[in-house]
């Protein structure tokens, strides 16, 4: 089998899985939602590090190493920032106090 | 490390990543998913530092670039993260939807630029016809999330105007745009990726469409905007995972971008109108500009009230239902509204908050805002489950909404809004409006509920006259 054909039903079945995971999030924590989907999507930081990786030689390489340094700044903000505040606002929602 | 290994660890990430999302279907379980969301990512990082593509090829100089730039990275994330207030939640999440745009771009262009690293070259030279393909598409898609992020966070944050800005013959301008995209990619593909002029210009010609899609759409449209821009840096990231053949960036593309669709989804059926309509933007401006033309015809009378009237009125109510808007998170005034609420329930009112999909500017905008001012989730209900209850309440008391409880939504099949679900105010028995004054909402409708005998309006500054009436309920 194709490698590429292995990928994509990786992909397909994945969608279907987002699908039905995504419905079952409360309204209440969508927000949250989006913060941690900003977090997670950043895993493209995979791509990044394997571009600064690249052994210098030669403009072509330099080029990807440069981009990678600077998408590897950009998805660590998200990676963070995206978790942290997520957890922040994780932590506001309580619920009533039993008194 | 072995390259089975790794595979093997990043479907592992993957699926975290699945259980992050998961966590989410309850706030007492969000918390363990927001961990799962963390490990996954740190699996996947250090399986990528150990992988046959990095560790081989480590010397001094790219440690140095790896840890400065997650220190740069981690750093900016963290202190954003930690001081970020609650109400600019929308913006923040704009701005983090660019950086995955951009990160998309600038991978796949280092992929373009080394595809060697990739192994996505073809033996006679030249890239891979079909990792071109993902490759383009991954470009695409990350230029338009960055630069149409960039345009809902002006917005958003008001560097820029909120209203719609329609460009003459846009919709023709965004077709040429689009097929020009194809146009370059089919070069580059031909060319075996050797065209890098046409590279650069798909990539630019992005930006600008990225500009232009949403330069158009309205502020009150944002939670639609917001949720796509959401859908399109998954997208974005699933097609780089097809270029790196990574199953995380797969797995995780697709979860976010299904996950952006559904919340665009809910956001459009909020408002009953179509996904293509909100896309093509306009709205609001047309009917701003009608409901101006025709808004001087009559000034009708309105019941207008004091905060001690409101305090008094509320105190001696069996049961309250507080409904929040936009307006309550540009005043932040959902903190003297708890405590208007303890005061309240002190008394042996019950209180509960009303929250409509689309209350505020992004989805479940006012769930958090209530959370930040420690108001129970329990006490907070969607329109499904709270409709029923206004003809038993004795007050809704609506603060910075209007047009999600516009009655005219269900009678006048004129009105903009006609088919919109509405939170149903008007069935309680008395209805108090904290509002600034007598504008109309953004879809440009008077509310009949204004002129009301049961209602009475409170102008003034939302977080100001909750902080009157709660002293008011003190004396």
């Amino acid at each position: 089998m194709d490698h590429f054909i292995s990928l994509l039903s990786i992909f397909v079945l994945a969608v279907f899985v987002g699908y039905y995971v995504v419905w079952s999030v409360t309204p209440a924590l969508h927000t949250p939602l989006m913060a941690v989907t900003n977090a997670i999507s950043s895993v493209i930081i995979v791509g990044a590090l394997i571009a600064v990786a690249v052994p210098a030689m030669g403009s072509a390489s330099w080029a990807s190493k440069i981009f990678g340094f600077i998408a590897v700044v950009f998805a660590s903000v998200n990676i963070f920032g995206g978790f942290m505040v997520t957890s922040r606002m994780l932590a506001m929602y309580k619920k009533k106090d039993k008194k | 490390m072995n390259a089975n290994l790794a595979s093997l660890l990043y479907l592992v990430s993957g699926v975290l990543f699945i259980l992050a999302l998961r966590g989410l279907s309850s706030p007492a379980t969000s918390r363990a998913g927001n961990r799962y969301g963390m490990i996954g990512m740190t699996i996947a990082v250090v399986t990528t530092l150990l992988s046959h593509q990095v560790l081989p090829n480590i010397d001094a100089l790219t440690i140095g670039m790896i840890v400065v730039a997650l220190a740069i990275g981690g750093g900016i994330g963290a202190v954003i993260a930690k001081r970020v207030a609650m109400t600019s939640m929308p913006q923040l999440v704009a701005a983090f939807h660019s950086l995955v745009g951009m990160a998309a771009v600038l991978v796949a262009a280092a992929a373009y630029y080394v595809p060697e690293s990739y192994g996505i070259t073809l033996p006679e030279g030249g890239i891979k016809t079909g990792s071109l393909i993902e490759m383009g598409l991954g470009v695409a898609i990350g230029a338009i999330t960055f630069s149409g992020s960039i345009i809902a966070f002006a917005k958003l944050n008001g560097n820029m105007s909120g209203a719609s800005i329609l460009l003459p013959g846009r919709h023709l301008l965004n077709g040429a745009i689009a097929v020009a995209i194809v146009a370059l990619l089919v070069i580059l593909i031909v060319s075996k990726g050797e065209a890098t002029w046409a590279f650069w210009a798909l990539t630019a010609l992005s930006f600008v469409v990225g500009i232009t899609l949403i330069i158009p759409i309205g502020g009150a449209d944002m939670p639609v905007v917001v949720s796509m821009l959401n859908s399109y840096s998954g997208w974005a990231a699933a097609g780089i995972g097809f270029t790196l053949q990574n199953t995380a960036l797969i797995i995780t593309g697709s979860l976010v971008g299904s996950s952006g669709a559904i919340l665009s989804y809910i956001m459009c059926k909020g408002m009953n109108r179509s996904f293509i309509s909100v896309i093509l933007g306009g709205f609001g401006a047309d009917a701003g500009a009608a409901a101006a033309g025709g808004g001087q015809k009559e000034a009708r009378p309105v019941k207008q009230g004091s905060a001690d009237d409101a305090a008094f009125i509320m105190k001696n109510a069996g049961s309250v239902v507080i409904v929040p808007g936009y307006g309550m998170a540009v005043s932040q005034a959902q903190h003297a509204l708890r405590e208007m609420a303890d005061l309240l329930k002190a008394e042996g009112v019950k209180v509960s908050y009303a929250i409509h999909p689309v209350a505020g500017r992004m989805p479940g905008h006012m769930n958090v805002l209530l959370a930040e001012a420690n108001v129970p989730y329990d006490e907070v209900f969607e329109l499904e489950d709270i409709n029923s209850a206004f003809p038993q309440s004795d007050v809704a008391f609506v603060i910075g909404a209007n047009d999600v409880t516009n009655p005219a939504a269900k009678t006048d099949k004129a009105s903009p809004i006609y088919g919109m679900p509405i939170l149903e105010v008007d069935k309680a028995k008395t209805v108090l409006f904290v509002k600034r004054g007598m504008s109309s909402g953004y879809a440009g409708v008077e509310n009949e509920l204004f002129f009301r005998d049961n209602t009475m309006m409170l102008f003034g500054d939302a977080k100001k006259v909750v902080e009157e009436i709660v002293k008011g309920m003190a004396h």
